[in-house]
């Protein structure tokens, strides 16, 4: 079966294809069957391959043709199915179909339904190249790929000025993190003359690598991460991106793209195994990541900013994992994460379709009774999320945190705060949007319904996976992930139970907090009215600002120097000095001829004369 | 018998009617003022020099000097016939042939 692999990212691509060069020609229905149809062929190959390893878990190259071939450098365009690849395989187009399945009814009265489609085929195609390229260089295009994707999808309504700049600002901080990365392949090919995963990993190869070298290349790698999937100092992107339409920051703003980090960071464990400053680095990055994003997600007013912060701090979590030695833990949540953040996302979505885009959670509330499905199904991702018993974050984080107690109890520790945080917030956005009264206008409230069906069947399965998808995925994170992943083992006293019941009893007393402090009887504030650290956190800590003030504002005077002054003073004095000159000399010069033939004769005769001289002296 | 008197007559004196010719030539270049004359100078140093050439080739046994002298000779013809033409038009134009013509042929 691992054979037909090239199908999986083949048909999204020819979907791609075929809508983007046939456009208007093609009606909507057929644009939204042959896209959604796409990824769920895809997907069945998928489910077929994922069996397979289910039973067979060693890994396969499937080499489809020689790439480059220069000197003793080659790349094949080859994929690597494995354990690691084929979970990412099933969440990247499980979770692609329903969202384009969700998107057919959400996008439905877009003029720019056909091209919105062409764009999610073609990230899904990159994203899948990215898992399953079997060396860094087929991942660095598929990294490349989504990014190019996850740029054309924030701007995708570009006639809105401030979409468009939050598109290149997602673009330009990803180019960041992606010099990172590429320098760290580069690294890697410098040391172990190769780019292939499998050749790199292996023993004699590790151990071309001196402690230095293998901490500065899995640093560079890092950065790349912390682009990709948003982490301090690079996050500030992730919260703007969610000018996209709301399947996207649902497929490619929480589910997949964004964990491309955790994926790549998972997929060189073996690497940041040996480099234990950078496994620090990565977890104190997560870990404060975590518990940062979370105390803006306090005071954020937009539900998709809660979501695109609660995000951030998930990808935290994840990172966290990865850095006290986790890595299986870490993909796990990965993949719970897909299932509830996509969830509350498409949740979210359809709140807003039902709302006419209408995004700020003060004009909602008490929408559980006009909305009952997507309170249901965005109740269930709610639960989850903040790790409530037998739910599927609850496995998944608290995997996460046992280990950190077990390596590094003090990130352990902020991760339990971590936890606590998330139920806070994600408490307070449920709450005001789904209970209390109704505080939007009576416009809205005239308007409220129910989405389509091609909307809530995409919520009620996730809401099922949400439910039982960490039941149904631990198993395979312990047993088979192990092929690929090497978990840091910790001797001694084991937390497991203990711990467990620290999570649940955080997320039960920061719901119950949450809703005896501020949901009661509280006024909600305007925009204006927030004071004190209020409006600090309500501003994001003037993050941007400090980095407009630190980075973009320098960037811009030294440009504008260079553009204004540099450019039209020296560049074109230096050009107008050479042009001015000659003019100046040509025209004096102009006077020497007279048109007096005798002056020319003696003047040639006394040149030869003196050429003479010249030549016997 | 006529060879042995040309070999007879020593280098220097070939050298030095060479240079008293191209003198002259020099001179009516520098001092006249006809166009035609002027011509006829310039012919006199380009012969002044073949005569050199000839010698210093019987001299050295070369015949590459002689050779050279031809194909000065053909140049010379080809750069009097376009010379006497430009001369002819600009005398039927401005009824002289004084050198002062060229005059106008400034910036």
């Amino acid at each position: 079966m691992s054979k037909f692999v090239y199908l999986i990212p083949l048909f999204p691509l020819v979907s791609w294809a075929i809508i983007g060069l046939a456009n208007r020609n093609l009606s909507k229905s057929l644009t939204g069957i042959i896209a959604s149809g796409s990824v769920l062929a895809s997907f069945v190959i998928s489910v077929l391959i994922f069996m397979e390893k289910l039973h067979n878990p060693a890994a396969e190259t499937v080499v489809l043709f020689d790439w480059i071939s220069v000197g003793s450098f080659s790349a094949k365009m080859s994929f690597l199915v494995d354990s690691l690849s084929s979970i990412f395989l099933l969440v990247i187009t499980g979770i692609g179909f329903l969202i384009h399945l969700y998107s057919t009814g959400y996008m439905h009265e877009d003029d720019g339904f056909r091209r919105f489609f062409a764009y999610l085929n073609l990230f899904v195609f990159f994203m899948l190249l990215l898992v399953l390229g079997d060396n860094f260089l087929v991942m660095f295009i598929g990294w490349e790929g989504v990014g190019l994707c996850s740029y054309l999808l924030i701007g995708f309504w570009f006639k809105n000025i401030d979409y468009s700049s939050a598109a290149k600002k997602a673009f330009v901080m990803n180019r960041i993190g992606d010099l990172g990365l590429l320098l760290g392949i580069l690294m890697i090919y410098q040391t172990t003359q190769s780019v292939t995963f499998q050749t790199v990993f292996a023993k004699e190869s590790l151990g071309l690598f001196s402690t230095e070298v293998v901490t500065a290349a899995t640093l560079l790698l890092f950065i790349g991460a912390m682009g990709k999937s948003a982490q301090i100092p690079l996050y500030t992107w992730l919260p703007d991106a969610m000018a996209g339409p709301t399947p996207v920051s649902a497929l490619i703003h929480a589910a997949t793209m964004v964990t491309a980090g955790i994926y790549m960071v998972a997929r060189c464990n073996a690497m940041f195994t040996m480099a234990p400053l950078s496994m620090d680095v990565v977890a104190w990055t997560g870990t404060l990541t975590a518990l940062f994003a979370a105390t803006i997600g306090f005071q954020q007013m937009d539900i998709k900013k809660v979501l695109a912060y609660s995000t951030v701090s998930q990808l935290g979590f994840m990172f966290a994992a990865l850095g006290v030695g986790a890595y299986s833990a870490g993909v796990f949540h990965v993949v719970t994460h897909a299932f509830f953040k996509a969830l509350l996302f498409l949740g979210a979505g359809s709140v807003i379709h039902a709302m006419h885009h209408e995004q700020d959670i003060r004009s909602m509330g008490g929408l559980r009774s006009k909305l009952p499905i997507t309170h249901a199904t965005f109740a269930l991702g709610y639960l989850a999320i903040i790790g409530f018993p037998y739910f599927s974050g609850w496995f998944s984080k608290d995997e996460i945190i046992i280990k950190a107690l077990e390596n590094k109890p003090i990130i352990g520790y902020l991760l339990i705060l971590g936890a606590l945080m998330t139920a806070f917030y994600m408490s307070r956005v449920y709450f005001m949007t789904f209970w209390g009264k109704f505080r939007g206008t009576h416009e809205q409230e005239h308007h409220l319904h129910e989405s389509p069906l091609s909307m809530t069947l995409p919520l009620m399965v996730l809401a099922a996976l949400s439910v039982g998808g960490g039941f149904l995925v631990s198993g395979y994170v312990e047993h088979n992930l192990a092929t690929v992943l090497t978990d840091l083992k910790h001797e001694g006293d084991n937390h497991s139970l203990h711990t467990m019941m620290w999570g649940v009893t955080a997320a039960c007393l920061a719901i119950a907090g949450y809703w005896l402090l501020t949901v009661k009887d509280k006024q909600l504030q305007a925009d204006a009215e927030i004071d004190g650290l209020g409006k600090v956190v309500y501003n994001k800590y003037y993050i941007d600002e400090l980095y407009n003030s630190l980075i973009t504002k320098p960037i811009d005077a030294i440009a504008n120097f260079f553009g204004s002054i540099f450019d039209t003073k020296v560049v074109d004095g230096v050009v107008n000095f050479f042009g001015l000159g000659i003019h100046w000399l040509s025209s004096t010069m102009r006077r020497i001829q007279t048109g007096n033939v005798d002056t020319y004769f003696f003047a040639m005769v006394i040149s030869i004369i003196l050429i003479l001289l010249f030549k016997a002296l | 018998m006529n060879q042995d008197i040309i070999a007879g007559v020593p280098l220097t004196w070939y050298v030095w009617l060479s240079a008293i010719l191209f003198a002259i030539g020099v001179t009516g270049v520098l001092y006249r003022r006809n166009a035609i004359v002027i011509f006829m100078c310039v012919e006199l140093m380009l012969n002044a020099v073949n005569l050199l050439l000839v010698a210093f080739s019987r001299f050295h046994n070369d015949p590459g000097g002689q050779v050279f002298v031809f194909f000065i000779m053909a140049v010379a013809a080809a750069e009097v016939a376009v010379g006497l033409a430009i001369l002819m038009m600009v005398f039927r134009n401005t009824k002289s042939t004084d050198i002062g013509f060229l005059n106008r042929l400034k910036f």
